[in-house]
């Protein structure tokens, strides 16, 4: 069913008792099913007696769109210029536009990196040079949106040089280079699914698909050959027979002699009938746009968690295989959608809501997008530097955070933020929790208030507008993407005037009071 | 659900770490805590590690081998009598060598890894690396069970470092980010110790409690969303914020409430007052202070100068912390654990570029511990004649560990909480073939 547009009509008159609508966060225009996920999704709600939240206003979907596709804030040239744009049609404009933008290939790459543990050294141990190399590859794959089968079949059967030949490094990225564990690492990432809890049987089985992987050293410093190394079950080349491989799924896979088995593996993974391999990447990149999958965690499917919409998710897969793995056409089929578009003020709770997409959810920025939010208000930078000892790391002055090429380039900042150390690949190593000790580092650190202070952006502002309310739409528009409410006009008149401060000092702490806002540090 | 303190946990978070069992009071049943069961066996309430960032030679330190010769000593050829008989060390540490009765030294550490990460992870977990999991260090097993889920209720973070985090491996392991140490930042050496977060510069608490009004009024999306349960537990966590920067907790960092001529006593540079601060933190009932002192001890080069300008005023600080904590009658209850990810090359080598340099050896290494149960004045194991080899009674890191959970109290055959559900204990069991050659019952 290809966006017939439905005639579900989910505007529902405002009861009475309802609260009004809050104009900087929620927009007034109805709610229509405008897409083929929204059908499903509001169907399920409907039938749940759950209702979904408003559509968000311009000014969220602004910055939200930015931070969710290139984990960039908006400057506030291009958030009064969006907001100002007549179009009918803007949020899709913006939408293509956003996904070409160089940033979304750093911002995804960094994503693409943590699944696969990019990372020079402890416990992974790729070394600087292949770090950078293997993600500058990754980065390539995004930005010329390669098609996910390939993108995978490329990393699974990789022979080479991890200096030379980038994908190899998948195999060097684990702890573990025995098979099963090998096994396990390709379960999570592109299975979605924790091969510890499956059968022995079945993992021992997928393990011999990985069980003739060769490693070894030249004489270049810390270069490392992968390769397809034959051996037969008593570590005897395999000349003649054919050897007999199950595959995940309990069919049987037949080796011609000198196939290298992972071939084999990844033929079978990247199939459009493969019940893993759509389902998988689907529900990442909804979970990523969407803060939760389909099937919650997303990185654990198996029977007993079922998704909490089937069709939903049933769609989406065979949209993405009739795309051939088109990353980025799935990506604006999620972002088109009202239900990503839904403003995060709920109308009904609960965590049924919460399951089914009734409203957007506050998530706290990434550790490396907040920094460089943070930089890019104050018009600031930040120095990142790597315990590694290592002359090819070069990191210049004006390096963001979101595309560090390697994990064990970092900050304080970063690690008090909760960056996923790149140890194991899982999702749920990325903590976003806004915890006590990060308050107070956004509240009262030195590192942030120097920002603040010094910050030359608030300097031009302070300089170009001769205070005022010209000086107050600017910092909103820079710190919140929007311009002040009469209310918040009115405080900060009041906080001005009260005479405690100088107006330097007052335009600092209308700085400091938005950056710490939940407007500011959360996506919402 | 939420306990005090600057981290708290949540119901589900609770559950998801399978904290429930290690947890009695939510249970209403006070049996089911293997770390509430330990407790009263505890001889150690908090630790202090100093950690020797680089490796410094054990040669050059605690295990001087005069006899050896140029080519092995170096300058340093005339170790110094301790205040127990028989025992030498460095004679560039005269003052540690007046309290060697508060201490004892082990001299046959031993792992065998020579690469700064992975000796670092094994010294600090007792595991070797390369299997499937990161454990967490030992600061971050001891912020688990001595820290809020066991009942500190102290504002203060339970696992501290001074003052920048190690960056090379983390610290908290399997166990989450959670579990991570709170690194201070700052230097407790300059006029004020400006702990990240805690201490502003420049801002009066008049001008805090202004903006803190202020940024209540312009939270618009906040007071739009009254009933989101993130936003309410930052509320809380803000809460707790400003109890250290306005109330009396954060005072622990204030070095200016110590008299003069302690704070001289303890050397006026980074390491002696951070020395200082950990003191002070212990007083406070912190479980857990990393010093990470990353003295250039990884002396590949200049290893002769580099030790003749650190090793007084490491002497300085280390000899000052335990007399002052001896004096206090904190000693008996704290354990005190200096170490580095390994020892170095005993052969000198002299040539360029080294000039008179040594290289990694994780072969055989020195240690000191004190207090909390450790007793001083013994020397644990020994290496042979030159240091490069275990003479005699290794000690594999997971001992030294396993002896410092046995002082505090934690089952070491207790569970962690895996993420996923896996088994995984505080001490490798027997079957997980880590090499070990038994607790240190010598010395405690």
């Amino acid at each position: 069913m290809r966006f017939s547009l439905f005639a579900v009509c989910l505007a529902v008159a405002a009861a009475p008792s309802e609260r009004a609508l809050n104009p900087a966060f929620e927009s007034p225009a109805p709610l229509s099913a405008q897409s083929p996920i929204d059908a499903r999704v509001f169907d399920r709600l409907q039938r749940l007696h759950i209702q979904p939240a408003r559509l968000s206003s311009d000014a969220v979907f602004l910055r939200r769109a930015f931070l969710d596709i290139i984990g960039t804030l908006p400057t506030a040239q291009e958030a009064s210029g969006f907001l100002a744009d007549p179009a009918p049609a803007k949020r899709a404009a913006l939408i293509d536009r956003l996904l070409d933008r160089p940033e979304f290939a750093d911002y995804w790459a960094m994503k693409w990196c943590d699944l696969l543990r990019v990372k020079a050294e402890f416990p992974i141990n790729l070394w600087p040079n292949a770090a950078q190399a293997y993600h500058h590859w990754i980065r390539a794959a995004i930005r010329e949106n390669q098609p996910y089968d390939r993108f995978v079949r490329d990393l699974l059967t990789a022979s080479g040089s991890n200096f030379r030949d980038a994908p190899v490094n998948f195999y060097r990225a684990m702890q573990s280079k025995e098979p099963p564990a090998i096994a396990q690492t390709v379960a999570l990432t592109f299975m979605g699914t924790r091969a510890e809890n499956w059968p022995p049987e079945r993992l021992a089985a997928m393990a011999g698909f990985f069980s003739q992987i060769g490693y070894k050293e030249t004489n270049e410093w810390k270069e490392e050959i992968v390769y397809f190394k034959p051996v037969g079950q008593a570590g005897r080349p395999v000349s003649s027979s054919q050897a007999i491989f199950t595959f995940p799924d309990g069919t049987p896979a037949r080796l011609a002699p000198g196939r290298d088995p992972r071939e084999v593996f990844a033929d079978w993974l990247i199939a459009p009938q493969n019940p893993w391999f759509a389902r998988n990447a689907v529900n990442r990149v909804w979970s990523w746009l969407l803060g939760r999958g389909i099937i919650h965690e997303p990185d654990d499917i198996r029977p007993d968690n079922p998704p909490s919409n089937p069709e939903l998710l049933a769609f989406l897969e065979q949209e993405f295989v009739a795309s051939h793995y088109n990353l980025k056409s799935l990506y604006r089929l999620i972002l088109n959608s009202q239900t990503y578009q839904l403003s995060s003020v709920p109308r009904s709770g609960g965590p049924e809501a919460v399951a089914n997409f009734a409203f957007y959810p506050l998530r706290r920025l990434d550790a490396e997008v907040l920094a460089d939010a943070i930089c890019q208000v104050t018009g600031t930078t930040e120095t990142y530097t790597s315990a590694i000892p290592e002359p090819f790391t070069f990191i210049p002055e004006e390096q963001r955070a979101i595309s560090l090429p390697d994990g064990s380039i970092t900050s304080a900042f970063l690690e008090l933020f909760g960056r996923p150390s790149r140890d194991t690949g899982l999702e749920a190593e990325r903590n976003n929790r806004l915890t006590a000790a990060q308050q107070l580092h956004l509240l009262n650190a030195s590192h942030v208030e120097r920002k603040i202070e010094q910050s030359p952006k608030l300097q031009d502002l302070l300089r170009n507008t001769k205070g005022g309310q010209a000086l107050v739409t600017g910092l909103y528009l820079t710190i919140l993407s929007r311009p002040p409410t009469a209310d918040e006009l009115q405080a900060v008149n009041a906080y001005s005037q009260h005479g405690n401060v100088k107006p330097r000092e007052a335009a600092i702490d209308l700085a400091w009071a938005l950056m710490n806002s939940a407007e500011f540090l959360y996506r919402h | 659900m939420t306990l005090p303190g600057l981290f708290p946990i949540n119901r589900r978070e609770a559950l998801q770490y399978g904290l429930y069992s290690a947890f009695g009071l939510l249970l209403g049943s006070r049996a089911a805590s293997p770390l509430i069961a330990a407790a009263p066996k505890a001889k150690a309430k908090s630790v202090i590690q100093i950690w020797m960032w680089g490796g410094p030679a054990h040669l050059d330190t605690f295990d001087p081998k005069p006899d050896a010769g140029n080519d092995y000593c170096g300058p340093l050829k005339t170790p110094i009598e301790t205040n127990v008989p028989g025992i030498r060390i460095s004679e560039l540490l005269p003052l540690l060598a007046k309290q060697a009765d508060k201490y004892s030294l082990i001299r046959a550490m031993t792992h065998g890894v020579n690469s700064h990460e992975t000796a670092s992870y094994t010294v600090q977990t007792g595991r070797m690396s390369g299997g499937h999991e990161v454990y967490p260090s030992v600061g971050a097993v001891v912020s688990l069970f001595k820290g809020y889920n066991a009942g500190y209720k102290g504002l203060i973070p339970p696992y501290i470092v001074l003052t920048q985090p190690q960056g090379r491996f983390s610290e908290a392991g399997f166990l989450g980010s959670r579990y991570k140490p709170f690194a201070t930042g700052g230097d407790p050496a300059q006029a004020r110790f400006a702990v990240e977060g805690v201490v502003a510069q420049g801002i009066t608490d008049q001008r805090q409690q202004d903006r803190r009004e202020y940024l209540h009024k312009l939270n618009t999306l906040a007071n739009a969303l009254p009933g989101d349960p993130q936003l309410a537990s930052a509320k809380e966590a803000e809460a707790q914020a400003y109890e250290l920067i306005l109330g009396d907790a954060g005072k622990v960092f204030d070095l200016a409430q110590e008299k003069d001529d302690l704070r001289d006593l303890y050397g006026r540079n980074t390491f002696g007052q951070s020395c200082l601060v950990a003191r002070r933190l212990v007083e406070r009932g912190v479980p857990y202070i990393t010093i990470n002192y990353n003295g250039g001890w990884d002396t590949h080069k200049l290893n002769f100068q580099t030790m003749r300008r650190k090793l007084p005023e490491m002497d300085k600080g280390m000899s000052a912390l335990l007399t002052d904590l001896a004096q206090r009658g904190m000693l008996e209850s704290t354990v005190v654990w200096w170490n580095g990810e390994f020892g170095r090359t005993p052969k000198v080598q002299w040539e360029a570029p080294w000039n008179g340099g040594r290289g990694h050896h994780g072969q055989v290494f020195s240690a000191l511990v004190a207090g909390g149960g450790f007793q001083g004045g013994h020397v644990v194991g020994a290496s042979d004649a030159r240091g490069e080899e275990v003479k005699d009674r290794p000690v594999y890191p997971v001992d030294l560990i396993g002896t410092i959970y046995d002082l505090l109290g934690i089952a070491t055959d207790a569970k962690l909480p895996h993420p996923l559900g896996l088994p995984a204990r505080v001490i490798p069991a027997p079957a997980d073939a880590v090499k070990s050659a038994g607790r240190l019952k010598e010395i405690t």
